[in-house]
This record gives structure tokens, sequence and C-alpha cells, in this order.
């Protein structure tokens, strides 16, 4: 088991090699960088002053040693300091990420709460009205992007009706944020669970209970959903690559402080340190909460092999 | 392949966004770049259907015109990774061998990463742009084709027909081209038409954060950056351009699940 888990997180190191050259890479490809940005606002500045900041950074020097000089910083723990700033990056991550990680759950819980009996209700009514105006419901869902969704609720909770505070500092402020991020997750984690549920609703088991009269609800609860929870656990683990993404967006709309904003501000500065740690956390989290999601199964579901070996 | 009739009005549809698109520059009431401060801000009347922006241009006029901007780049872009992902992906597959593996785990690397996180920092790291921003999609996109056309030309590989056209002494490109590619061009067609709308509202979150199509561009996702400091104020400087990215991608993703379950009965 622990040796699964560790293999596991053994994978990571590549993908997280890779990923990071290629930003690292990509940045290289731009004309100005972190010191023209820096000295943007103070108006002309000799050439001279921009080398030595340059080469305080480390900015002067080829490429591949930069690269390296960054990896051997973080195989020690040690991610840089901000350009800008000049705080501790891994400091400045650690301190934004519980906003970042809250809102997802809230989000996560959200979605599971709104999607699971929606998808539910439009299966056992398949083609009747209720799974017509779900799906279509669904679909509309689907078709907008979440930073449209997020601006729609603003316009309509927060300006129209007053009913919900855009930010703020109580616990009501997280409402709006999470909101968005599941109008779209549930778009599209309905239309799957309903899918999932009419299959399992197909299957003889269900045909074999109805005939010795368990009740439907019994059969919904007790083997339906049971049997869907692999598929569900498996379509909600999938989807955390869009939640990560969404973030940032929904983040930058609401002013939530967490580290999509973070990234997006620091992208918009060029501070590199900051946005190579984004792409390194938003890594981890993604292949740890797969990771979360395979354990689950196996523990749902004991004849998932795998994790054993 | 017979047109299906049932397709008919979904591909009307799509076709009616695509004509706007084409002829955007002679549809617009207005110069889409124009400004007239004063009249900024004035909210929609007969005179500007959907309103002005904050410089006073046309925003039906900018809308028109931003389809051809967002249409252009995502089906240029879509076009592009579908070209080069199925054509990597049936090379890997036909071929097999270190070639095949080393292409798979490239197209690991990115798929064990969220596109979207990877999108920002990579359209952030090549400095914005409407093209870098369709760029840094594009890095990863391929790679749900590159995994398609290989599935799809593993499983034709071993069929008789292509072992009957090898033994009669066919080269690789000319079974790659007359047998492999309309074979797997179906389900290939039905995935490209599923993503468009998603990398339509892809390319306009990239927009709106700042990291694609920069000003004055006409671009659905950047005038709604530019628009929600005045949501309260001016709302139809939002929801203009609001409304349309959701119709088109309600377009597109109605032809795509038609297309789906058309060209494949199996799957509803």
């Amino acid at each position: 088991m622990s040796r699964y888990v560790m293999s596991r997180l053994i994978q990571l190191i590549p993908i997280l090699i890779g990923i990071t050259f290629l930003t690292f890479a990509l940045m290289q490809l731009t004309n100005d960088d972190a010191v023209d940005i820096l000295y943007q606002q103070s108006g002309s500045v000799s050439d001279e002053v921009k080398a030595a900041k340059r080469a305080e950074l480390g900015l002067d020097q080829p490429f591949i040693i930069q690269y390296g000089q960054w990896l051997k910083g973080v195989a020690t723990g040690d991610m840089g300091r901000s350009y800008i700033s000049g705080k501790l990056v891994f400091e400045t991550f650690i301190d934004k990420l519980p906003a970042t990680v809250e809102l997802m759950l809230v989000s996560i819980a959200l979605t599971i709460f709104v999607a699971t009996p929606l998808g539910i209700v439009a299966a056992v009514n398949q083609s009747r009205p209720v799974d017509l105006i779900i799906r279509a419901l669904s679909f509309v869902g689907n078709s907008m992007p979440n930073f449209f969704v997020g601006l729609l609720l603003i316009y309509f909770l927060a300006l129209k009706l007053n009913l919900l505070p855009i930010m703020g500092s109580d616990w009501r402020a997280v409402i709006m944020p999470a909101l968005t991020l599941t109008v779209s997750m549930s778009a599209k984690y309905t239309r799957q669970i309903r899918a999932v549920v009419l299959e399992e609703l197909g299957k003889p088991y269900v045909m074999g209970a109805r005939s010795r009269g368990v009740s439907e609800f019994t059969i919904l609860t007790r083997s339906v959903l049971r049997s869907s929870l692999i598929v569900i656990i498996t379509l909600l683990a999938l989807s955390m690559g869009s939640l990560l993404g969404g973030t940032a967006i929904v983040e930058t709309i609401f002013m939530w402080d967490g580290v999509g904003k973070l990234a997006v501000d620091a992208i918009l500065t060029r501070d590199y340190p900051l946005i190579q740690a984004y792409v390194v956390w938003m890594a981890t989290i993604y292949v740890v909460i797969n990771l979360l999601a395979d354990l689950l199964y196996h523990w749902l579901d004991p004849r998932v092999g795998g994790v054993e070996r | 392949m017979r047109l299906d009739r049932s397709l008919i009005p979904y591909l009307a549809l799509a076709g009616a966004i695509i004509l706007i698109a084409v002829f955007a520059p002679w549809l617009t009431p207005f110069d889409p770049y124009t400004q007239d401060l004063s009249r900024a801000l004035a909210p929609p009347d007969e005179i500007n259907w959907l309103g002005t922006d904050r410089y006073g241009r046309d925003v039906l006029s900018r809308v028109i015109v931003g389809s051809q901007t967002t249409l252009c780049a995502s089906l240029l872009m879509l076009i592009s990774i579908v070209i080069v992902g199925s054509l990597i992906g049936s090379i890997g597959g036909l071929l097999g061998g270190r070639l095949d593996t080393f292409l798979m785990r490239t197209s690991d690397v990115f798929l064990a990463f969220p596109q979207m996180v990877f999108a920002i920092a990579a359209a952030g790291a090549l400095g914005g742009g409407l093209f870098n921003a369709a760029l840094a999609l594009a890095m990863i996109g391929w790679t749900k084709y590159a995994r398609l056309a290989r599935g799809l030309v593993l499983t034709i590989r071993s069929m008789p027909y292509i072992q009957a056209a090898r033994m009669s002494g066919s080269s690789t490109t000319a079974i790659l081209l007359d047998h492999l590619l309309p074979n797997i061009a179906g389900p290939i067609l039905v995935t490209a038409a599923l993503d468009l709308g998603t990398i339509i509202m892809e390319l306009a979150g990239l927009s709106f954060l700042g990291l694609g199509a920069q000003p004055p561009t006409a671009e659905w996702g950047a005038m709604m950056n530019n628009g929600r400091s005045m949501l309260q104020t001016a709302p139809w400087t939002v929801l203009s351009p609001g409304a349309a990215i959701f119709l088109t991608v309600a377009a597109f993703n109605l032809l795509g699940d038609k297309l789906r379950d058309v060209l494949d009965p199996k799957n509803n």
C-alpha cells in the first residue's frame, strides 16, 4: 500500500520536470523580463541599473543554468524569492493556499449536493419533462464559460437582488465564487451521473430486485447509487483539472486571495519564480487528488486491483 | 458519407454563425474601433442597439467583429491540433517501437497536468496575445488527438484488409493515407466538434485574464474583462459579449452532440 503511494508520487517527478522545463523555456522567448516590468513605473532607468538587477536575480545566466539552479533549489525545498516583492515564494504560497483549498472544497461539496440528486432524478424520469428540464439546464451550464457565470451571479444576486456580498471577510464571501465553480462543474457532472445511473438501472439485478418487490427507493439508494459510486468518484477526480484552472479565473473575478489570483498577478509582472511555483503546486495537488481517488475506489471496491503491489 | 437529414438544422445554426464571422466587416452598423467619447457608456437605444463601451464604441459592432476574432483563432487552432495530433498518433501507432514510446511518454506528461493551469502559465510566459494564447492551449490540446488516433490505429492495424494491402505491396504512407485516415476520421471529427466549444471558452477565458487578445482588438473575453468594473452602471458591455460566447458555444455543442449520435449510434 505505502509502496504503491510512493511509486505514484515518484511518477510525479518526470511530469514536474517536463512541465517546469517547458514553462521556463517559454519564458525565455519573450522580449521583456521581470526587470523591465519592475522598472516600468519608475520611468527611465539606465541599462546599467537593469543589468545589475538582472545579475542579482541571476537573469543574465544562460537559460539552462538558470533552470538547473532553480531545480536544485526546489530539490532542497527552496523555491526562491519573488522578483517583485522579494519574499520567499514557498511562504507566499503556503500563505495563500488555504483560501484556494477552502474555495475548492466548498465547490466540490456543493457540486456533489447539487449534481447527484439532479442526475438521479433525471435518470429515473428518463424522457419525462423533469429529465428534459434538467438536461436543458445542464446544457446551458455547459455552454457558458465560468467567468460569464460569475459575472451573471454578481449582476443578479449581488447587484440586482442584493442577496450576497461579492467579497468580504465573513463566511458568506465564499458563497459567490464557490457557486460560480459549482454551476460549471454541476452542469457537466449532472449529465454524467444521469448516464451512469441509467446504465446501472438497465442491468439485470435491478429487474431482479424489482420482481422481488423491493421498493424503487431502496433499489436506488442501496444498489444503484452504491455501484455507481466508483464511476461518480472517477468523474469527480477527472474534473479536478478544470476546477484548478477555474479557480484562477474565479479568484481573479471575486478578488479571492488564493494561489490562482497570485499566479495571474505574477504572470502580469513576469515574476518567474512565482509562476513556476504555481505550476509545481497545481501539478502536485492534481496528482495527489487523483491518487486519493484511486485509494478511495480500492476501499469502496476491493476488486479494483493495483493498490497492493 | 451521406448527409443525415436530422443534422441539417444544427449545421444551419453553426453555419449561420460562421457566415456572420466571415462577413463581419460588412455586417457591423458602425466601425468597431471608432471612439466617440461624447456617447461613452450609452445604454442600448435605437442608434446603438447594444449600447456603447467606455470609449463610445458600438458594442454590437464589436460583438459582430469579435465573432471573427474568436472563430478564426479557435478553428485554426483546432484544425492544427487535430492534424498534428492525429498524424503523430497514427504514425506512432502504425510504426510502434521507440518512437511510439517516446511520443506516448511525452503526451503522458501533458495529460497528467490540468490543461487550463498550463495554458495560463504558458500564455503568461509567452507574454499574451491571441496567437500565444492559442499556442499555449495547443501545446496540451494535441495530446488528446494523438491518443485517440493511436488507439484507433492500433485497432485497425491488425484488421485483415490492412494486412492484405501490406501483402500486395502498399507502402506505409499509402496505407496511412488510403486506409487508416479515412477510417479514423469519424471519431476524430466528433471529438473535434465537441472540443470546439471548450476551445472557444478557454481562449475567451485567457483573454478575460488579459493573457489573450490585447486591446483594442474586439474579442469577447477581452471585452468582458474591460467591462466588468462597470457591471453595475453599464451591464450591456459585459452581458452582450457573454451572450455571444454562450450562443456560439451552444450552437457548436448542439452540432457536436448530434454529430456523435449520428456517427456513433452505440454511444446513446
